[in-house]
């Protein structure tokens, strides 16, 4: 068995998915939590509902906003009074920045966002990405412990069953140390949509759109998942969308983690802007739409009736 | 023998080829659609130093061998036939002052060049004498203490553009090239009529007219040598422009080449990638063959130019087997992308449209093989 | 200003990636090497903030194999002074990677100002080198930065987090600076920076120059192999409107947890 700290962010007062992800594939090992800062008893519950023996509560001064220096600073004294074997985290923007400064102070070494992982005995074995994830590899960790793991959110999957630890919460002094990169202030994201080329997630509307108004449900989904909203060249042509719009071989050439395609029957010109796609779904009445032979999920269906429930379903899944 | 580039080489290749990706392709479809001038395209290949590779470091220039310039020119051309012509023409233009020009007449009218993006135009043919280049009409008379210029010149590229235009003209047209004569014009002189600019086939983004001269003033200085020097100035400038010119056609033919082999790995018919059936097989291997033919040609040239061997057959036949070849392949191109080939919206037609011109201009592949025979067969 | 850029040489972004015969790293044999993409706006930066404070230099270091040289002869082309090249394999880890470069910087006659550096190589993907070297020298780090300002010996950054959203960072040189897509529009070398490039100084050192050794590898790779095929395409029949919920429902579950896209 080994001992392990897990790292866990928050979102809005409650611990991030991937903490319980983490959290669902340690079982059987001797698990503890960390938070920076305050933590509901009802998140507490949850941590130990998942497996968390203890969960250490960490406060400082000047660690109220993130910092790497604060954070891996703060980290330091506690994990090495701990004498833990590993330390996970999630891959987050804050994981992937301060693990590898609080791992470096220890000298040892950071097996970054794993996809997968398991324990062989006591050894952290894990599958982690490479070349933009062309090609997967088996990490292991080695030198001084302990050995730390940012884990990519969202990758392990939530746990089927849980099995609950005893989950008892605790509060520890740390110092954030001399912070010599500090935030002064945060900017919120800006609201305009991302361009077709870099979106990660794309809602495309074709010849089935009939008019420019009815692109509005595309929008209307594309503002619950994030997603940035693109046409057909029949859609087009046929003046139901704007020409900056336009995907396929004359038009942008995009390559989303998801591209769903509405109404578009998939012809050779669309697919050249799109086949890159990691995921695609198609809806379409017709059966025989070419669109469904390079879709991963293909729905013969009514766009009218099935893009307002694919919207109600990603709110409740994202929720 | 070393067939290997230079590692400078190589990277310039690279560069070039990168620029040709990212700048030129995104917007060679829109600039042929509307026949206009790659003006932006020239400015940003002139700051990375794609533009005047003949003008020596003494005069301010990169100090290139033909053979970097030949390799430049591959891989700029493949992003776009027509606007690495544009680019070129300086070198046409500023060639014959480099190999005829004194010192003070390179250090007044190449310098420029080196200092801002300018451009020049290469006038020699006319309305009425293209191939029969040595019977040209344009005049050029005695005035005291300038030269008279009269005359008409045809398919002038960068015309509408160009700061400096190099003119070959005659003191007698009876006296065919022994009366041959070159001057620098400079542009804005009273008298240098513009014509419209002319509807092409292809290259369409290159500025193409003709021009007129009407009683221009040259100044005295400005002729390139003695008169009737100008017909042996043309030709050591030909050595030069012809491996240049069939680097155009290369770099386009390998961009063909491409674009077929990743349509036939995607389009199926018959159940497999077309990439599969032997016709479209042996049509890419002939691809193959001739790009590496050709380039071996355009190298072998260029290598005898820099060493100051004669090159005039290796250059005319590199230039004609380019040209010849770039046709039948980007012809090919369209062939294996069948009816989408014939569309505008896939590139392959541009470059087909593109290829025509270098088989007619710097010397049509039938002067070429003119020039060949003459030179494998002996003058008598 | 002394400004150094920390690059790396990784397989061009088209290279179409194979396992090696005993997976233990992929085939290299007819690799293309370029400069990390990242890298190239950490190398304009340092080329920005060097045309904007007089006197200044900008050193690229790069800890990789010596058979090619392209990233610091790029980054030369470019524009850098002078290149430093510690000479490894390309498969290093990021903290012997680090210790290398920390090593290789140090051995400049000239002292840090400035550490620049691409948030990722996009070969291992590990996002940890410019973290893992600040904290080696005792520096403050701000990855994925989207905007610089300076003003005298502070630099105001942007980090870009999730969601989009920006972190605004003060922080005073000497830093560690991990550059995203976005802060600058990298130039292009010029054919006369190629040509000069050759005939800048480039120190090279070995590893036990710079006291990094095999022990200092802290992570190990094995079992390199291709991702699973993509399994064959789902169709579902949604045209019987009592259906369609369900149907939506699974769907977006499957996007969710076999996809992994949502």
């Amino acid at each position: 068995m080994a001992k392990v700290l897990v790292y866990t962010e928050l979102n809005k007062g409650n611990v991030k998915p991937v903490t319980l992800e983490i959290l669902g594939k340690l079982v059987g090992q001797e698990v503890e939590v960390a938070v920076i800062g305050d933590l509901g008893d009802d998140q507490v519950k949850v941590l130990g509902e998942y497996g968390a023996a203890k969960v250490h509560k960490l406060k400082g001064d000047n660690l109220d906003k993130y910092s790497p220096e604060g954070y891996s600073n703060a980290l330091k004294a506690f994990i090495a009074s701990g004498a833990y074997d590993y330390v996970f985290a999630g891959a987050t923007s804050a994981g992937k920045d301060f693990i590898p400064r609080l791992a470096a102070k220890f000298e040892a070494g950071v097996a970054s966002d794993c996809v997968n992982f398991l324990f062989e005995g006591d050894a952290f074995a894990g599958t982690r990405p490479l070349f933009a994830g062309k090609c997967l590899a088996k990490v292991e960790l080695q030198g001084p412990k302990p050995h730390f793991v940012t884990v990519r959110p969202n990758a392990l999957g939530m746990p089927e069953s849980t099995t609950a630890g005893a989950g008892a919460a605790s509060e520890s002094e740390v110092q954030a140390g001399e912070i010599r990169a500090a935030i002064k202030e945060i900017v919120a994201a800006a609201s305009e949509k991302v361009d077709l080329t870099e979106a990660n997630i794309i809602v495309s509307g074709g010849r089935a759109m009939k008019n420019p108004e009815n692109f509005k449900i595309l929008n209307d989904l594309a503002d619950v998942i994030g997603a940035t909203v693109g046409a057909s060249r029949a859609a087009v042509d046929s003046g139901y969308a704007a020409p900056d719009m336009q995907v396929g071989q004359t038009g942008k050439t995009v390559s989303p983690s998801l591209y769903i395609a509405c109404g578009i029957s998939g012809a050779i010109q669309h697919l050249a802007g799109m086949r890159t796609s990691k995921v695609i779904v198609a809806i379409n009445t017709d059966p025989d739409a070419p669109i469904f032979t390079k879709a991963d999920y293909g729905i013969v269906g009514d766009l009218y009736k099935i893009v307002p429930l694919l919207q109600e379903e990603f709110k409740k899944i994202l929720a | 023998m070393n067939f290997d580039l230079s590692q400078e080489q190589k990277e310039m290749r690279e560069l070039a080829l990168k620029f040709a990706k990212n700048e030129m392709i995104p917007i060679a479809r829109e600039l042929d659609e509307k026949e206009e001038f790659p003006a932006e395209i020239i400015k940003k290949a002139w700051e990375i130093g794609f533009v005047n590779t003949c003008i020596p470091t003494e005069y301010g220039g990169n100090g290139f061998t033909l053979l970097d310039a030949v390799t430049i020119a591959e891989s700029v051309s493949y992003g776009c036939m027509g606007m690495f012509t544009s680019i070129m023409c300086n070198d046409l233009a500023l060639t014959p002052i480099v190999v005829g020009g004194s010192h003070e007449q390179k250090e007044k009218f190449l310098r420029p060049f080196t200092e801002s993006p300018k451009l020049a135009s290469f006038c020699l043919t006319e309305p009425g004498h293209g191939s029969d280049a040595a019977g040209i009409q344009t005049t050029i008379k005695d005035g005291g203490d300038h030269w008279i210029l009269n005359g008409e010149k045809m398919w002038i590229t960068n015309a509408g553009y160009a700061d400096l235009f190099t003119v070959y003209c005659t003191t007698d047209p009876t006296l065919k090239h022994k009366g041959i004569s070159c001057v620098i014009v400079e542009a804005g002189t009273e008298g240098i009529i513009l014509g419209k600019k002319e509807e092409k086939m292809g290259q369409r983004c290159s500025d193409t007219r003709g021009i007129r001269f009407e009683n221009v003033k040259v100044p005295k200085e400005n002729m390139l040598g003695n008169p009737g020097d100008g017909w042996k100035i043309a030709m050591a400038t030909l050595n030069h422009s012809r491996p240049l010119v069939a680097s155009i056609s290369l770099g386009g033919a390998q961009r063909a080449m491409e674009l077929s082999i990743s349509y036939a790995k995607e389009r199926k018919q018959f159940g497999v990638p077309i990439a599969k059936h032997q016709a479209i097989q042996f049509m890419i291997a002939e691809m193959a063959i001739k790009i590496e033919a050709t380039r071996l040609l355009i190298q072998k040239a260029a290598w005898l130019t820099d060493n100051n061997l004669p090159s005039a057959k290796e250059a005319s036949a590199a230039k004609a087997f380019a040209a010849d070849s770039c046709m039948q392949i980007t012809t090919d191109a369209v062939q294996i992308y069948g009816g989408y080939g014939y569309s505008r919206e896939y590139p392959v037609e541009k470059i087909m449209r593109d290829a025509k011109l270098i088989q007619i201009y710097e010397g049509t592949s039938q002067i070429q093989r003119l020039v060949i025979a003459r030179e494998v067969i002996g003058r008598d | 200003m002394n400004i150094f850029v920390c690059v790396k040489q990784v397989p061009d972004t088209e290279t179409k990636i194979q396992p090696n015969g005993d997976g233990t790293f992929i085939e290299t044999s007819s690799i293309k090497w370029i400069m990390n993409p990242y890298d190239e706006f950490a190398v304009e930066q340092a080329l920005l903030t060097k045309a904007a404070n007089a006197g200044s230099t900008v050193t690229v270091v790069r800890v990789g194999g010596v058979k090619d040289t392209e990233a610091l002869r790029t980054a030369l082309a470019m524009g850098a002074d002078d290149a430093i090249l510690v000479e490894a394999e390309d498969n290093l880890d990021s903290y012997s990677i680090a210790k290398a470069l920390k090593g290789g910087i140090e051995k400049s006659a000239n002292r840090p100002d400035l550490i620049l550096c691409g948030k990722q190589a996009i070969d291992d993907d590990c996002l940890q080198v410019p973290q893992i070297l600040a904290e080696m020298m005792d520096l403050p780090s701000v990855a994925v930065i989207v905007g610089f300002e300076q003003n005298g010996d502070i630099v105001t950054v942007k980090r870009e987090v999730e969601g989009g959203a920006l972190e605004v960072y003060e922080v005073k040189t000497p830093c560690v600076l991990a550059t995203n897509k976005g802060i600058n529009t990298p130039r292009y070398a010029s054919l006369p920076g190629i040509m000069k490039a050759k005939r800048k100084p480039l120190q090279q050192l070995t590893l036990a120059d710079v006291g990094v050794s095999a022990d200092d590898r802290r992570v190990k790779y094995s079992n390199f192999a291709l991702p699973p095929e993509k399994p064959a395409g789902k169709k579902f029949d949604a045209m019987d409107e009592a259906a369609a919920a369900g149907i939506v429902a699974e769907v977006v579950g499957l996007l969710r947890n076999e996809a992994k896209v949502i």
